[in-house]
């Protein structure tokens, strides 16, 4: 009873600060917003529109109607017609052009000859991405004339892709950005609030007072919990109103997993807290572990593409679990008795971070 | 436990690393009174503090708080101290109302008094036009009344004060100690850390740490009747040259210059002080005149406080 009338009194005097915290206050709401809106829009894998430039040597009519082609594909476009290639190579170089397109004086008999190709493509390879689109004008095919249809030829294999079929950038990022954004906030405002404490001389006060570490931990953080719960509702809600992002499963199993994740985050920034003496330190320690959660949990690049090390590191980031939570729940429908493993983690992951750090807190005066 | 006192330390130690910050510390603190720790800066005033509290567990030694042994399970102890930090410790964006509020929470004050005894404290304490300002824009005066008031409010036996008067004004800290007073007139035990003379000498017992080890003990006039030297106070007309010349003199510990006057101090085993600066001064041709005089505080604390190799000259 006396122990649940501190922790309201802590819960209490939190929101109250918080509530006159304008810039925390601006923050909580404000972060997601920017982030979601910025990403969203932002990060797009499916590249369109890649700067180009033609040197159609052969100028005939079904070269000239090859060129139209490439125009109406949309993945490139032309911003400049010279005449040989090595002005091509020169536009490469200066960065003005990522695609160079040759076509040589025997365009015409090369289209027919299947030992040559026809066309040269040159690309700026030093982003694997633009190179990855180049590679799709590969299966172009060439009308020798709009009369005569080359029979159609069967692929060997079929593709057919599942849950993104119109392979939107968004329906991807922004289930990750969840995990992202909830994983900054909740991790740096619990960090910083313990932190904040002791700089200012509050936590001498209380530790003597009847108050418990547990009591002080549970009760700071608790204010938190409620945020996250409502940074995940904005991030969701923007996806769907703007993005068109999916949740094709239960919107609870969705909650389950968010509030298990921000449980991690929260234990995590407690820890912190407990490591580092200024608010400084205690930012510098939540970007440190910022990095690798936004560049090794799958949220940026495949987890199956990075080196087996790597993995390992993912693998013990909070915010990889919860991106595939997010992912399996909102596109694969997938439910979360399906997702255990993830589930479980970062359960566990919570309980290890807060025994540590409670017990770490104790000890803080010697 | 004797309930004759609220404290009593057995050879209290703290050790950080290599530093002693505190040395085999006894401590005798009687029910009812206002003891004082006087000593300058990193003389270990704040560790015994905390040691005192729970919040540092002893290198050796033990104490008993209230009951309490020391190291120990410190959670019994918390709802009977009240405790008041150097700095100030309450919450600046809560207002003096809502941060008086949060203690009395804190301590799980009877819900149906909560209201009547805030009450109390602000009118007290002389914060009623205060009661809805942020507590981060008051006055040090303020902020300190706003510490103590904090830290009585669930009724303490025993009060530890840290040096709770170094940022206020002469008149704050006199209605500080009348405060002092009228609780220790209540029966709450108060121990208090000071580098100010004057407030040591208001103690009912005081106890004078240096480095960590405690040099002595007693009533103020206890330790002034005790001290082991002479004091003779010299008036000159040059007070300049009057120090110069008797910090040469082989027999004199110490010299202070108060404005025109200077406190001499001579171990008791030479005989005839007086004589002694006299004759000083004339040797070197500075006028002057001398007379014994009793000790104060101030000399007291010199005294005890001065090496073992200035104390036997």
């Amino acid at each position: 009873m006396k122990s649940l009338s501190r922790l309201n009194a802590i819960i209490k005097k939190e929101v109250l600060q918080l509530s006159r915290d304008r810039l925390t206050f601006g923050m909580v709401f404000g972060l997601p917003i920017m982030q979601i809106l910025l990403f969203g829009y932002a990060i797009n894998t499916d590249v369109r529109n890649l700067k180009t430039a033609v040197a159609n040597q052969a100028n005939t009519h079904l070269s000239r109607q090859f060129v139209a082609d490439l125009r109406a594909t949309q993945v490139v476009k032309i911003v400049e017609t010279v005449a040989t290639p090595d002005a091509l190579e020169g536009l490469l170089r200066r960065g003005k052009i990522s695609i160079g397109i040759v076509i040589p004086h025997d365009f015409d008999r090369r289209v027919v000859d299947n030992n040559r190709a026809a066309v040269h493509v040159l690309v700026d390879g030093s982003d694997p991405t633009i190179l990855a689109v180049a590679n799709q004008l590969r299966t172009m095919p060439i009308r020798f004339d709009t009369t005569l249809q080359s029979p159609k030829k069967q692929d060997l294999i079929e593709v057919r892709p599942y849950y993104n079929p119109e392979r939107r950038t968004p329906v991807n990022i922004v289930p990750g950005l969840m995990g992202v954004i909830l994983m900054m906030t909740m991790m740096l405002f619990t960090a910083v609030a313990i932190v904040r404490e002791r700089e200012r001389g509050n936590l001498e006060l209380l530790i003597n007072t009847p108050v418990s570490s547990a009591e002080l931990m549970i009760g700071k953080v608790t204010p938190y919990i409620a945020i996250g719960l409502l940074q995940l509702a904005i991030i969701l809600g923007f996806g769907q109103l703007l993005f068109d992002v999916p949740v094709r499963g239960s919107i609870f199993d969705l909650y389950v997993a968010g509030s298990a994740f921000i449980a991690a985050n929260l234990a995590l920034g407690l820890l912190i807290s407990t490591a580092t003496q200024t608010q400084f330190q205690a930012m510098q320690m939540t970007i440190f572990i910022l990095m690798p959660s936004i560049l090794l949990s799958g949220f940026m690049f495949p987890f199956d593409g990075m080196p087996v090390i790597a993995q390992y590191i993912g693998e013990i980031l909070p915010t990889t679990h919860f991106i595939r939570l997010t992912r399996g729940i909102m596109l694969r429908e997938a439910p979360i008795s399906e997702l255990t493993s993830d589930l479980f983690f970062l359960i566990g992951f919570t309980l290890v971070a807060m025994t540590i750090a409670a017990t770490r807190f104790s000890k803080r005066l010697d | 436990m004797g309930a004759e006192f609220a404290i009593e330390a057995r050879g209290l130690s703290k050790h950080f690393g290599d530093l002693r910050a505190v040395s085999d510390l006894n401590l005798d603190v009687p029910r009812g009174q206002i003891y004082g720790f006087l000593g300058p800066n990193g003389s270990g005033k704040s560790t015994t503090i905390r040691m005192l509290c729970g919040l540092l567990t002893p290198t050796m030694g033990s104490a008993n708080v209230l009951g309490t042994e020391i190291p120990g399970d410190s959670r019994t102890l918390k709802p009977k101290i009240g405790y008041m930090t150097q700095k100030f410790s309450l919450f600046g964006d809560l207002t003096v109302r809502e941060n008086l509020q949060f203690i009395a929470e804190i301590y799980s004050y009877p819900r149906a008094e909560r209201a009547s005894r805030i009450e109390e404290l602000l009118g007290k304490y002389d914060l009623h036009d205060q009661q809805t300002q942020f507590a981060g824009t008051m006055s040090g005066g303020q902020k300190q009344r706003l510490g103590l008031a904090c830290a009585v409010l669930h009724h303490p036996e025993l009060l530890l004060l840290d040096e709770p008067t170094s940022a206020v004004d002469p008149q704050s800290r006199r209605d500080f100690w009348a405060n002092l007073f009228r609780l220790a007139e209540s029966g709450t035990t108060i121990l208090v850390s000071t580098h100010y003379m004057d407030e040591a000498e208001r103690c009912h017992r005081l106890a004078i740490l240096d480095r960590g080890v405690k040099v002595a003990d007693g009533t103020p006039q206890d330790l002034q009747a005790r001290t082991s030297m002479h004091i003779v106070e010299v008036i000159a007309e040059n007070p300049y040259a009057a120090q110069s010349t008797l910090d040469g003199v082989a027999a004199i510990a110490s010299v202070t210059q108060l404005g025109v006057r200077l406190r001499v101090l001579i171990p008791e085993r030479h005989e005839n002080p007086v004589q002694l600066v006299e004759k000083s001064l004339a040797e070197h041709g500075v006028a002057g005149s001398a007379s014994l005089t009793a000790a104060s505080l101030e000399d007291v604390f010199v005294a005890v406080t001065m090496s073992p190799e200035e104390r036997d000259r």
